[in-house]
């Protein structure tokens, strides 16, 4: 998204307070100005802003300015962990029964994914804790939600117990959770119909299921895109229902997500998941420190380290490291190089990720993209010999390999030139490295893309 | 005369019923802001920061932006030290004014489908995920065959679960034609079958559901601006019109779904859904400001009769003024 980094901004403000080496009242007017219009923007709620904004105040005056950090940094600092105190805490795990089925009743708006989200539940519970899941089809009044519902269980193997949608929700739960209990199921996750807060007929509704089913977990889904009216969205759920926990969810779009700070600071209510895509897996425990991050709008680098991490095969990045290093890169380790990037997910998501990473627009994201593709296409369609020793490439050889893929001699001559200049980057990274600094620019992902 | 003088005269001399659905649908969440207007008018008789703060506040909570909201009070402002002012009611009208010009100098104002002359009139409706796409095309199905057109659905939503057969119960209802594709299918191909039956049966009027996509999703956005060009194929000049839908309850990530599917997708027209909550649907406004498209529908509730054609008058009129 196109924030200038909080941290670029505070810095600049403070360029002009130079050598105050205390945080005071007047030297923080203008950065806690900032801060409160970045959390503005983020979606956190007016009234919540203010009161952050003077309790980040009170923590900073008269701090001395650590040596290490200029005092822009400090304040965001004060900020990033208040923030990631705020939106931490709390009990974040989902509490299991023994010998019982553990009832989950999923609430929320219409349209802020509580279906999908029901299917992603089950999987995780199914797949990774080994559970015995039962889904309940309560949505009988969007069209087709039940089929929806449906499908994704089917998708994943779990069961759904349904009436239709002549019979009312509050008698679905009761017979679901008859059922679970009679067939020893582990877990029963309760879909419901989205509904709006002022529907005192449905709301009321939902008050009866609980009576009803005195579920163990009663989740709020919080659309990360939600604007200033989530909080009080999130408090009429909360005072009815006395929730258990909040799901985030359309975390994998850009919104900075601010309503999860306003929902954490207004009602305690913990954040216990997030969800992070369409996928039946897309859905991830709530991580406080990235959300904090994020909301300030400084990209997630823990989730790229660890994303990093889990994705790339360590041994095969060893290899290609070592032979990096060693100075004998060919372009099959190229290529292995460009499939790391291409594991790690696109290059818009991780350019995204990493807090200062140049502006790219989609276009030329996609271009990156699709060029990695063609150099793909291109390396696969030459020999062994001419992928270890691309020296030996003359023209006749050129013309070969274009014809074998498809592609023109002016394609394959930009796979070699890419080739020779990040051969010639490795050499320059090795010389860096032997005298202890890292040149600008080539820290993390090798130079990919081209931008 | 102040526009808001000018809209109480309106609205008292003739019971227009249109904007009594319109405020009644709209009240419960109107009433917020408008009853924290009127407060304010009783609480200061003369404008003070306090004052400015407090309109601070409520421009801000009702999802208008940061950025806009600063700069419609910075002119407020500036106009109250200029010409004096510092009457409370008076400085209301002015900041309505503002709000109100700022609108109408930003583009067209249309509500209803503009229909071709020659063939099937095509219209696509885009969105992030769950805004109520498909929900707003059933009403808008509704709206035209009501009015005597012939509609036919195309349901170009092939991935979500369920989505095809939630808008083939739609059509039941409606007693409408539809045309639908396999789970999983191309849906440029679901799209072009649509639009060669349109075509084939002179339909009046096409309406293309696609699935919801988050704007930052280049993949997504990419099969969007395929599947305009394969509907371009079909029928030169179509999508006629492409309508985004905003759900009242987003944030500033508004501005950035609008900025992002207009790049793929040229759109005509806004439809906000869900005004029937507690939401303001402030960003409408700076979507307009930034965009300048037309909000040509508001969505009031999950029936097929709850679509009301956007008036900007009655927008201002339920956001501001007591009823
Ligand atoms: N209260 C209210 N609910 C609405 C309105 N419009 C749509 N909805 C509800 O919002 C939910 C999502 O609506 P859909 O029409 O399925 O949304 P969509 O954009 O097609 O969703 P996807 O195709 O999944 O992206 C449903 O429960 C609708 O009934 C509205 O104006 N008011
Ligand atoms: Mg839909």
């Amino acid at each position: 998204m196109a924030f200038e980094n909080l941290t670029e901004k505070l810095s600049r403000i403070f360029k002009k307070l130079r050598g105050q080496a205390r945080l005071s009242e007047s030297n923080m007017d203008e950065m806690l100005k900032e801060i409160r219009v970045a959390l503005l923007e983020a979606d956190v709620n007016y009234k919540v802003v203010k009161e952050f904004i003077s309790s980040v105040k009170e923590k900073a005056i008269g701090q001395d300015v650590l040596t290490k950090l200029n005092p822009s940094q400090m304040i965001t600092k004060i900020v990033h962990d208040e923030l990631e105190e705020l939106l931490g805490g709390g009990e974040n795990e989902i509490q299991y029964q023994n010998n019982k089925p553990t009832v989950i009743l999923l609430v929320g708006l219409q349209g802020s994914g509580k279906t999908t989200s029901a299917g992603k539940l089950a999987y995780l519970m199914k797949n990774k804790l080994h559970k015995k899941v039962l889904l309940a089809a309560g949505d009988v009044y969007r069209p087709a939600a039940i089929d929806q519902l449906k499908q994704i269980a089917k998708s994943i193997d779990v069961p759904v117990y349904s009436k239709g949608t002549d019979i009312s929700p509050v008698q679905i739960a009761k017979e679901a959770k008859a059922e679970a209990f009679n067939n020893h199921y582990d877990v029963l996750i309760i879909d419901t119909a989205g509904r709006i807060t002022i529907d005192e007929a449905l709301m009321n509704e939902l008050n009866e299921i609980k009576k009803e089913v005195n579920p163990d977990e009663i989740l709020l889904l919080v659309d990360a895109m939600s604007g200033q009216d989530a909080v009080n969205v999130a408090n009429a759920f909360n005072d009815l229902l006395s929730l258990t926990g909040i799901i985030m969810s359309k975390l994998d779009g850009d919104a900075r997500g601010g309503a999860a700070l306003s929902i954490r600071h207004m009602t305690g209510v913990p954040i216990k998941f997030s969800g992070i895509g369409e996928k039946v897996s897309d859905l991830d425990v709530f991580h406080a420190d990235r959300m904090a991050d994020r909301i300030l709008g400084m990209g997630d680098v823990m989730t790229l380290v660890e994303k990093a991490q889990e994705e790339i095969d360590e041994k095969e990045a060893a290899r290609a490291a070592r032979k990096m290093m060693s100075g004998k890169f060919d372009l099959d380790d190229m290529l292995d190089q460009m499939r790391q990037v291409k594991k790690l997910g696109s290059l818009g998501g991780l350019l995204k990720l990493i807090p200062g990473a140049p502006k790219v627009s989609p276009e030329q994201i996609a271009a990156a993209e699709k060029e990695m593709k063609n150099f793909e296409i291109i390396i696969n369609s030459m020999t062994f010999e001419e992928r270890h020793n691309p020296e030996i490439f003359q023209y006749s050889r050129k013309i070969r390999v274009a014809n074998g893929c498809g592609k023109q001699v002016s394609d394959v001559n930009r796979v070699l030139k890419k080739y020779e200049s990040m051969k010639e980057m490795m050499k320059k990274m090795e010389q860096y490295k032997k005298s202890g600094r890292m040149p600008p620019n080539m820290g993390g992902l090798g130079g990919f893309g081209g931008f | 005369m102040g526009l808001i003088s000018f809209l109480k005269e309106k609205f008292s001399k003739k019971k227009d019923e249109k904007v009594e659905n319109y405020t009644e649908g709209m009240s419960k969440s109107r009433q917020n802001f408008s009853n924290k207007l009127n407060s304010l008018t009783k609480k200061y008789k003369k404008v003070n920061q306090e004052y400015f703060e407090e309109l601070e506040e409520i421009l801000i909570e009702s999802d208008v932006g940061v950025k806009l909201t600063l700069r419609v009070i910075d002119e407020v402002l500036e106009e109250s030290k200029k010409n004096k002012i510092y009457d409370v009611e008076e400085i209301n009208e002015i900041l309505i004014d503002h709000i109100f010009k700022d609108y109408m100098d930003k583009g067209e104002q249309l509500t209803d489908v503009r229909f071709v002359n020659n063939g099937p009139t095509v219209l696509l409706v885009v969105g992030v995920n769950g805004v109520g796409k498909t929900t707003t095309i059933a009403k808008l199905a509704k709206r035209y065959i009501d009015k005597g057109k012939s509609v036919l659905l195309v349901a170009s939503d092939t991935f979500r679960a369920g989505a095809s057969e939630q808008l083939q119960i739609w059509a039941n209802r409606l007693n409408c034609d539809i045309v639908t594709g396999p789970y999983n299918s191309d849906p440029s191909s679901v799209a072009y079958d649509g639009l060669t039956k349109a075509k084939k049966e002179n339909i009046d009027l096409v309406i293309i559901d696609v699935a919801g996509r988050l704007q930052n999703k280049t993949n997504l956005m990419d099969e969007l601006s395929k599947l305009r060009r394969v509907i371009a194929k079909v029928i030169p000049e179509a999508p006629h019109e492409t309508f985004l839908i905003i759900d009242a309850t987003t944030g500033q990530n508004g501005v950035v779904q609008a900025k992002a599917f207009a790049e793929v997708t040229e759109l005509t027209g806004v439809v906000i859904t869900k005004m029937d909550g507690t939401s303001k649907g402030g960003i409408i406004l700076a979507i307009r400001d930034e965009l300048g498209v037309p909000v040509r529908f508001i969505g009031l509730g999950e029936k097929m009769d709850d679509l009301k054609e956007f008036d900007l008058e009655s927008y201002i009129y339920g956001l501001c003024v007591e009823k």
